[in-house]
């Protein structure tokens, strides 16, 4: 049952990554192309973790982990970049 | 007993895949991005929380070991979350709005966003006294 | 003295969690070491954050954290509903302003990660004085009950917090 559930949730959420890849491609603005990319970061987290679930290993947590900071600094340093023009100032 | 867990951490997993899935497909149903601003703290919220919590009791209960890195990785994405989702809010504003869209912030000063241009002040926060 | 070595206690407590909970398993190697930098990093890091938070009542934080997983958890279901089965032009976003009461830097990130995290409502913009929050709603018929609600549920709990 638990093989079943990982499967849908990893349907779910790779669905819901080629969903963020369209509104990547289809966005209206920059600041919405940043929103779609950090959801991207989100949703490849959820199937990192999914991933490690179905293998029986603990080895993706380290890779979660590490992907969700890149993700934060990424997505703060696009932002900083529109805001300002430049990330350090 | 295993029974039990087993039918928990499949519930967990399938309520949030849907929201994550629901989360993204806000992303390409709404309308605008600050309304499109809301879908992603959904999925981050209940969807990933939801697959961390079932990992969580999956190790420990099928092999046996308990294994805090998912608590690490919730903490981390619920404290980062609000930041991002107000960075990009701060970047839009800057680019798409002006100070008259915007309600009046019925303070002395306006919104700090479109003070940037202006002399930098120090807020009106008070300090917490020295113990 | 003590000030001294220890500029931010609940920073050193916080950062050896983080570190055991890093290393993932037990040991007394990792827990020195994790005092170790518990104790390097907040006098490294003091010049920026020069003033102690004050916790009036740090037991209080934990009803706090009960009602805003419950309230994660119930806006949840009300945004996924508003997603899935309300059509774009029924939606009424609104921009709502949410006078402060909270005065110390700590309260009000707190107060605006709170309200980012509850799906429905995104924190956009403090304004330049630091006494009022700017709050996107994304579905509100009544932007003034929103405001309310805020101040009502979770800034008068922050303010038995820290203030």
């Amino acid at each position: 049952m638990i093989t079943f559930a990982i499967a849908f949730a990893s349907i779910c959420f790779g669905l819901g990554l080629l969903f963020n890849l369209w509104r990547v491609f289809n966005a209206s603005g920059v600041t919405d192309r940043v929103l779609a990319l950090d959801t991207m970061v989100i949703n490849i987290i959820a199937l990192l973790v999914l991933y490690g679930m179905s293998v029986g290993t603990g080895v993706y947590f380290e890779a979660a982990l590490l992907f969700a900071m890149t993700g934060f600094v990424s997505t703060v340093a696009y932002c900083k970049f529109i805001l300002r023009g430049d990330i350090i100032e | 007993m295993d029974q039990i867990f087993e039918i928990l951490i499949a519930g967990l997993l399938i309520a949030a895949g849907i929201f994550g899935i629901v989360g993204s497909f806000g992303l390409i149903k709404l309308p605008e991005t600050m309304t499109r601003l809301h879908a992603p703290t959904k999925a981050s919220t209940l969807g990933v929380g939801g697959v961390l919590v079932a990992s969580m009791i999956y190790f420990f209960v099928f092999e046996g070991k308990l294994s805090w890195h998912e608590l690490l990785i919730t903490l981390f994405i619920f404290l980062t979350a609000p930041i991002t989702a107000n960075f990009i809010a701060k970047a839009y504003m800057h680019r798409n709005l002006t100070p008259k869209d915007m309600p009046e912030s019925n303070t002395a000063r306006g919104w700090a966003t479109y003070e940037d241009e202006a002399e930098t002040q120090e807020p009106l926060m008070t300090k917490p006294k020295r113990p | 003295m003590l000030r001294k070595i220890f500029p931010h206690p609940y920073l050193t407590i916080l950062l050896i969690i983080i570190w055991m909970l890093l290393v993932n398993q037990l040991k007394l190697g990792s827990f020195i070491f994790a005092i170790f930098l518990a104790t390097i990093i907040p006098i490294f890091t003091a010049p920026y954050w020069p003033d102690r938070p004050i916790l009036r009542n740090p037991m209080a934080m934990l009803g706090y954290l009960a009602v805003v997983i419950y309230d994660i958890i119930k806006s949840n279901f009300i945004v996924a509903g508003i997603v899935l089965f309300k059509p774009n032009s029924q939606l009424k976003t609104a921009w709502v302003t949410v006078p402060l009461d909270l005065r110390t830097p700590e309260a009000i990130t707190v107060l605006a990660g709170t309200i980012t995290m509850t799906p429905g409502t995104v924190t956009a913009d403090m304004s330049g004085c630091g006494r009022a929050l700017l709050v996107h709603c994304l579905h509100a018929p009544d932007p003034d009950a929103v405001r309310d609600e805020i101040k009502t549920r979770y800034e008068a709990r922050l303010m038995r917090i820290f203030e």
